[in-house]
């Protein structure tokens, strides 16, 4: 199973689930829900937190907690261009 | 208050984080605003008075930015609690929810969420602009027609929409708004059975009853519940938004670029903290110098106009010269409070945490404690108060411990003072002035002994949840004079109230130990001089001084000095300045006062002849120079690490709502002080 920390800066996923129950309400919160499409669009400068657009912003996570956000459907950044639900 | 009536109208204004919410606030009320306790807790909620059609009033408190109703930081706790506690004596009347129209859905997750509740709600639109650039076109008819309430976008940087906000408001007394979600199939045996405690509430506050005392029976209903919101929202989006142009790269993406850049990222960070000090010591100098003359005048003003005596005395070197200590400090403190309210209006200082959070992690910290930190240089107070905003206990409470130890502006005259008495004001290989660099290298020791006592920390706290950083990164915006206005006049009554009745009420205190003694001492000492003065040719300024200092070694204070004397006397320090480590916790910056009493100078504010009279000082039985480099850096060192200042410990107190971390902060602090000066004096005399 992929989880967030595998995409690449620029690729786009859509979530399949969230599997740390601890996180799950804040994340949900925040708009990562399941069925979701997100883009990874910055990793900070020491490779930790990273940097997410999800329901139309910028939205930055630890590693730690992108491992708990489960992925599938991964599309590298050539082919998707721009089209996202606002 | 504000002579409001029982019968005027309450309003709360609500949102999520970054939303403009603010902004709206100080359209609504302008400068009629305040921080006050909010509701008998020790909680402050900024309120204000909105005056509509010049006759009717209504009181109106800011709420801090919230994502959710279900608190998960102290903010957000202070924030729902004012809108869900039925028993609160604020419980608004009507409910306005800004939104970013710009990122509207996770917006409308908060709105849907506060709508349940039953009141009368409004949805104010801010960012209409940058939506439209976004190429967003919001159907404002549909979307109030979806929701079920009135929709009134606002902007409050040219005032559009405020009026007819106002109208609004005080039209919506009913309320009206759909459920966009069926709360009661979610559990229909739980509500059913909080019913029966509280026949009043409705679905949605049984629900969030049942949320605040039986957590564990909802376990997976909550985030159900946030899934059905989300998928309500969509359906009504779809319906009322559309997207006219495809996205072009936004403006906030090309500046996060560099911003972020992983070199240029930290290069520029570093240049703004080094403008920000620049700017802290070369400006604020000059207005902190009228501020002192203004008060010695007007100290010696009351002196020369009033019946001397007690009463007298105790005004002009207890009220006054505490008063003084506090003002003194505004414009440092407001100049960096400019920069950071700038600097987090635009947006930078999400990036800031952004890029600072996994070095603050490796020291138990969160990304989020940079900004507390940078403040604790100004004043300790308003800093603690600024970590409201990090969610994890640990992290939080970590990074409260810590701010003490960044050199806050009380210490620089401490500092300035005994540097001057060590070093020449040289110039090191033409470049550096060398006292600058010794003054520099203070504020570096506070800064790594923070972050070795945060990482030490670590291992010694135990972490009560799972800790995490999840924040948004707010695209970049120019920050608005008005609000950043609004924010220094609210930092600034903070550290004037907070800190200042503390320092004031020491000081007073202070003044009574050093102007009384036990017994008739002083008695005494005013007739063996009054005898002397018959036949002594002595001038009457030097008998005056000779009087206060015998007064001082009699007095209480005098007392407690010698007292302390063999505890500190391994520090090279004698009576005198263990009467100014006391007298520094009202504030640090009194010691430089105290030590003009002790010498016996009459001008306080002249710190070159202190400075002169200390350098005299001789050691009673060595007869060499009493202030030493060793002494001298053990003090300055004492005074990096001791935590002396009571506003600070009453501070902590408050947030933490338990008396355990003020107590274990001023004792590691003083500890590591003793130890640190201990070791300096000891190796260096």
């Amino acid at each position: 199973m992929q989880t967030l920390v595998d995409l690449k800066k620029g690729e786009y996923a859509t979530i399949t689930a969230i599997s740390d129950n601890q996180l799950k309400l804040k994340l949900m919160e925040m708009g990562c829900i399941p069925g979701e499409t997100i883009r990874l669009s910055q990793i900070a400068p020491l490779g930790d937190p990273i940097a997410i657009e999800v329901q139309g912003y910028t939205l930055s996570l630890r590693l730690s907690e992108a491992a708990s956000i489960k992925i599938n459907n991964i599309i590298p950044k050539t082919i998707k261009n721009k089209s996202f639900s606002a | 208050m504000n002579q409001l009536t029982d019968k005027q109208l309450r309003i709360a204004i609500t949102g999520n984080p970054n939303c403009g919410k603010t902004s709206v606030f100080n359209s609504l009320t302008g400068l009629n605003q305040q921080v006050g306790n909010y509701a008998g807790t020790t909680v402050e909620i900024k309120s204000g008075v909105l005056t509509y059609n010049q006759k009717q009033k209504a009181r109106i408190i800011d709420l801090p930015g919230t994502y959710s109703i279900y608190p998960k930081s102290k903010d957000e706790e202070i924030a729902i609690d004012a809108l869900i506690n039925p028993s609160s004596k604020e419980s608004p009347d009507v409910i306005l929810v800004v939104c970013d129209a710009s990122n509207l859905k996770r917006n409308l997750l908060y709105f849907s969420q506060v709508a349940d509740l039953g009141k009368p709600v409004i949805l104010v639109l801010t960012m209409m602009d940058i939506a439209e650039k976004k190429g967003l076109d919001i159907n404002l008819v549909l979307l109030s027609l979806n929701l079920g309430i009135r929709v009134v976008p606002v902007n409050p940087r040219n005032g559009k929409g405020i009026d007819k906000l106002k109208d609004t408001i005080f039209n919506t007394l009913l309320a009206t708004q759909n459920h966009l979600i069926d709360i009661y199939n979610l559990a229909p045996d739980l509500i059913t059975e909080e019913r029966i405690r509280h026949p009043e509430f409705n679905d949605f506050q049984c629900f969030l009853a049942i949320y605040k005392n039986q957590r564990e029976k909802l376990d997976d209903l909550l985030s159900e519940e946030t899934i059905q919101r989300y998928s309500a929202i969509n359906n009504i989006l779809l319906d009322s938004v559309t997207q006219k142009t495809a996205e072009k790269e936004q403006f906030s993406n090309r500046l996060d670029k560099i911003l972020t850049h992983r070199i240029w990222g930290y290069v520029i960070f570093l240049f703004i903290l080094f403008i920000i000090f620049e700017s802290i010591f070369s400006i604020s100098k000059f207005p902190m110098l009228w501020i002192q003359n203004s008060f010695s005048w007007f100290g010696d003003f009351f002196t020369s106009h009033f019946p001397e005596g007690p009463l007298n005395d105790l005004i002009v070197n207890g009220v006054i010269a505490g008063l003084s200590g506090v003002i003194v400090f505004l414009p440092q403190i407001i100049l960096l409070f400019a920069f950071i309210a700038v600097l987090e209006d635009s947006g930078y200082m999400a990036r800031v945490s952004f890029m600072m959070d996994k070095l603050m992690r490796r020291v138990g910290m969160n990304g989020k404690s940079v900004v507390p930190l940078i403040s604790g240089v100004a004043c300790a107070v308003p800093s603690i108060m600024a970590t409201r905003n990090i969610e994890n206990w640990k992290e939080r409470i970590i990074t409260i411990m810590v701010i003490p130890l960044m050199s806050c502006s009380a210490r620089l005259p401490v500092y300035t003072l005994l540097i001057s008495m060590i070093t020449p004001d040289k110039m090191l290989w033409g470049v550096f002035n060398v006292q600058g660099l010794i003054l520099m290298g203070m504020y570096l020791i506070g800064f790594f002994s923070a972050i070795a006592a945060a990482w030490v920390m670590k291992f010694l706290i135990k972490a009560k949840e799972r800790n995490y950083f999840i924040l948004e990164l707010p695209t970049y915006k120019a920050p608005r004079l008005k609000n950043i206005l609004l924010t220094l006049i609210e930092k600034s009554r903070t550290f004037v109230w907070e800190a200042g009745k503390v320092i004031v009420a020491v000081s007073v205190i202070l003044w009574m130990a050093a102007s009384f003694g036990p017994g008739n001492s002083f008695a005494e000492i005013d007739a063996k001089y009054a005898n002397k003065n018959l036949s002594n040719e002595l001038n009457a300024k030097e008998i005056s001084n000779k009087i206060k200092s015998e007064k001082l070694f009699a007095s209480y204070a005098g007392h407690f000095g010698r007292f302390i004397e063999p505890a500190i006397q391994p520090l090279g320090f004698d009576w005198k300045i263990g009467i100014a480590l006391f007298s520094s916790l009202a504030a640090r910056e009194v010691f430089v006062g105290t030590m003009a009493t002790i010498y016996n100078l009459g001008d306080e504010s002249n710190s070159l002849s202190i400075r002169d009279r200390m350098m005299e000082e001789r050691d009673p039985i060595t007869n060499k120079p009493k202030y030493t480099m060793a002494v001298a850096f053990s003090l300055m060192l004492f005074y990096a690490f001791a935590l002396q200042c009571m506003s600070t410990i009453a501070t902590v107190y408050k947030e933490t709502k338990t008396w355990k971390w003020a107590s274990l902060q001023f004792l590691y602090t003083s500890g590591l002080a003793y130890l640190v000066s201990l070791v300096i004096f000891q190796v260096f005399r």
